[in-house]
């Protein structure tokens, strides 16, 4: 039995009961005006100003289609997940994904032929997680990475040099506190959000791996994670900060000496701190341990509810792999990420020197992508687990094994589904 | 046509004032409801309309799941501490309200201006200025008075300081309205029982109160158990407001309520599971509260 969510919506509407609370979603009767079809492009509401006025002005210089932005601020994810069951969602939308069970259910559209000659000019790192059995589900817009900051001048008072190994890192961070500055901010939960999979690349280890298997059950995860249980256990964490981790106020407040934090914020420290900053990655933990950070991008898709999907993609490959000084603008204009154009990197000038340049060759040497079978329950799971290490000090050992299970099952889950 | 518009027009009227919101509840709850109960058989990952039959599968993961047993756990420890104490809190403060000679319209309506706040609001403030971890806190700025060391309220979980918050940030906004529910019971006790205990030799104080007022107040106190029960069993937003950030929710004091909302409304959009989740919730609301109907003689004629 299928009772379409439309059926639902239709008879309501047929008893003038919801006529009155449609909120307007950007989306015409289609087909008005002279410039072709009305389509819904919905962004989330990003910190920098002006931003959508930039993409409002991308979307007005299009002249096959009636593209009416949507900045939609609060719970992204949630919204864009509750409006793709319905026909009033979007037509284009960025989604911080998509996740494999959108892909699986079919609510995301195949965008595979818009690569056609350019693929290989899209950074591999973000590209790997946009793709699934083959096929791309999303344009990458910009590349974002997260990053150690450090204030040089505080390592230099405490004799500190900027840490090679996690031990190092978990010295450094003790050293560093003192009554009123704390030697590390890793969120205000411990890090057991901000740093997440982090810690197992750092030990040389993965989430999952490339053929679809656990990637940490392994006693060396364990240990590199009682490494962050130190962090917390020796009082050098700086917890219950008013603005959190993504936030680089409490860096450049002098409340913390280093800060795990996102490549988005480095205008902000640098126009604070001037150079008195350095970047680093995660450092490495092991023997077979590398530095890690964590490379992700928001991706622009078609949804499959679309009444114009080939409208759609076509200005979504007019505005996201045509217009390339578009993709510029928007990586460098406000705000602060890596173009997913390498051809796009290599004529930024700003990305050139100063800690942007360590950024953006960590992003190359060190960065790795949440892998597409990493999925939310997953992730739960681990981030519970992991938060229990740090917080109460729960054996890491047994924490791991049980999420291990968690993340088999839920493997075994998606490679069941078409 | 006139028998179906009864005497007066009075079914006509009927339907004219209980139609829109008798619709409004089947279109807005019921349905829903239904609906919910429909997805909780089915792997209904991102869709509403699942074809994926699965029986009682949802129900058995749910169960066997520890993170949403341990909310379960999380919400019977918090019902049993905040009704408890919200209820002594809120009777103390009507009886001390009550006793004034002057300005009672005034302290009466302090007390109760909290429950105006939104528990968002009022939960931001707590989280941001009031409990923040850092030295400029409020809390932290007292400690530092006394030379004792800054707290991080929230992220401390050995000792729980969280429970702190949350506990103190429900009483301010509660406390006032219930307050206000004891002192209409008390003003409705007739001072001759007063002036009779008074006779009998009853000793103000205790005895009057033990006696005297608590007995009067009974219907007062049934409501305002059951009130104060449904509303910790529906905690979400201070909850949500004082714990969770961009990347979800820690694993300690999760009401069941925040644990379904990541689950089926999060990222992970499992409709089915959290379906399963929700209602094996409602069951255990509904036999809580039959259950204290039976207990508290709840509608039974009162002798």
């Amino acid at each position: 039995m299928t009772i379409s969510r439309r059926t639902l919506l239709a008879t309501g509407a047929g008893l003038g009961l919801l006529t009155a609370c449609g909120s307007n979603t950007g989306r015409g009767g289609g087909g008005s005006g002279s410039k072709g079809p009305r389509l819904a492009q919905w962004y989330h509401q990003y910190g920098e100003a002006g931003t959508e006025q930039a993409v409002k002005r991308y979307a007005a210089a299009y002249d096959k289609a009636d593209v009416a932005v949507q900045w939609r601020p609060g719970n992204y994810d949630e919204q864009t997940a509750a409006a793709l069951l319905t026909d009033s969602g979007p037509d284009v939308f960025e989604v911080n994904g998509p996740t494999l069970d959108q892909i699986q259910g079919g609510q995301v559209v195949d965008l595979t032929d818009l690569f056609e000659g350019v693929r290989d000019d899209f950074n591999p790192a973000v590209l790997a997680p946009k793709t699934y059995d083959g096929k791309i589900w999303a344009i990458p817009q910009v590349v974002d990475m997260h990053l150690l900051y450090y204030r040089k001048i505080l390592l230099d008072d405490a004799g500190v040099r900027p840490p090679k190994s996690l031990d190092e890192l978990v010295d450094a961070a003790k050293a560093l506190t003192t009554k009123n500055v704390k030697g590390l901010f890793l969120g205000n939960d411990g890090g057991a959000g901000a740093l997440g999979i982090t810690p197992l690349y750092a030990a040389g280890l993965s989430s999952v791996t490339a053929d679809g298997e656990v990637g940490f059950d392994d006693p060396a995860a364990a240990r590199t994670l009682g490494k962050l249980r130190q962090l917390y256990a020796d009082k050098s964490l700086l917890l219950g900060a008013p603005a959190d981790w993504a936030d680089p106020s409490a860096f450049v407040q002098e409340l913390t000496a280093m800060q795990w934090c996102g490549l988005w914020a480095l205008p902000a420290v640098k126009k604070e701190l001037g150079d008195d900053f350095g970047v680093l990655a995660l450092p490495a933990d092991g023997p077979d341990g590398r530095p890690a950070l964590p490379v992700g991008s928001y991706g622009a898709a078609v949804s499959a509810r679309s009444d114009h999907k080939k409208e759609a993609k076509e200005f979504l490959k007019w505005l996201w792999i045509d217009k390339t000084e578009y993709q510029e603008d928007f990586a460098l204009s406000y705000g602060f990420h890596i173009p997913a154009r390498l051809s796009l990197v290599k004529k930024a000038d700003k990305l050139k020197e100063g800690p942007a340049a360590d950024a953006v060759r960590y992003s190359t040497e060190y960065g790795y992508a949440e892998p597409l079978l990493w999925t939310p329950a997953s992730r739960t799971a681990y981030q519970d687990a992991l938060s229990r290490v740090i917080k109460s000090g729960a054996d890491p050992d047994s924490e791991l094994k049980s999420v291990v299970r968690t993340v088999r099952a839920e493997l075994a889950r998606t490679k069941k589904k078409p | 046509m006139s028998r179906l518009l009864g005497t007066q027009n009075r079914t006509l009227w009927f339907w004219v004032f209980v139609g829109p919101f008798a619709l409004g509840l089947v279109l807005f709850t019921y349905v829903p409801l239904a609906w919910s109960v429909y997805l909780s058989f089915f792997d209904a990952h991102n869709t509403v309309s699942p074809t994926d039959f699965v029986g009682l599968d949802n129900y058995t993961s749910m169960l066997r799941n520890d993170a949403f047993t341990d909310s379960l756990v999380t919400f019977a420890v918090f019902s049993a501490f905040i009704v408890p104490t919200t209820f002594v809190l809120s009777l103390a403060l009507a009886l001390m309200v009550n006793r004034m000679r002057r300005a009672q319209a005034f302290f009466r309506s302090v007390f109760f201006l909290p429950a105006a706040c939104s528990y968002v609001v009022a939960a931001l403030i707590w989280k941001l200025s009031i409990f923040n971890g850092v030295r400029f806190g409020l809390a932290n700025t007292v400690l530092g008075w006394f030379g004792a060391e800054q707290v991080a309220w929230l992220s401390t979980t050995e000792p729980p300081w969280y429970w702190l918050v949350i506990v103190t940030v429900r009483l301010w906004l509660q406390a006032g309205f219930y307050m206000i529910l004891f002192l209409a019971g008390l003003q409705r006790i007739s001072p001759t029982l007063y002036e009779a205990a008074a006779v009998d030799g009853a000793r103000p104080g205790w005895q009057v109160l033990r006696h005297i007022t608590l007995p009067q107040l009974r219907a007062t106190s049934v409501a305002v158990t059951l009130l104060l029960v449904i509303n910790a069993f529906q905690a979400f937003d201070e909850f949500y407001n004082l714990l969770s950030d961009s990347r979800g929710y820690p694993p300690y004091a999760r009401p069941p309520l925040v644990y379904l909302y990541y689950t089926a409304l999060g990222q992970g959009q499992n409709l089915g599971l959290g379906s399963a989740g929700a209602v094996i919730l409602a069951l255990i609301i509904a036999v809580v509260t039959v259950g204290q109907a039976r207990w508290f003689g709840l509608g039974r004629k009162e002798d």
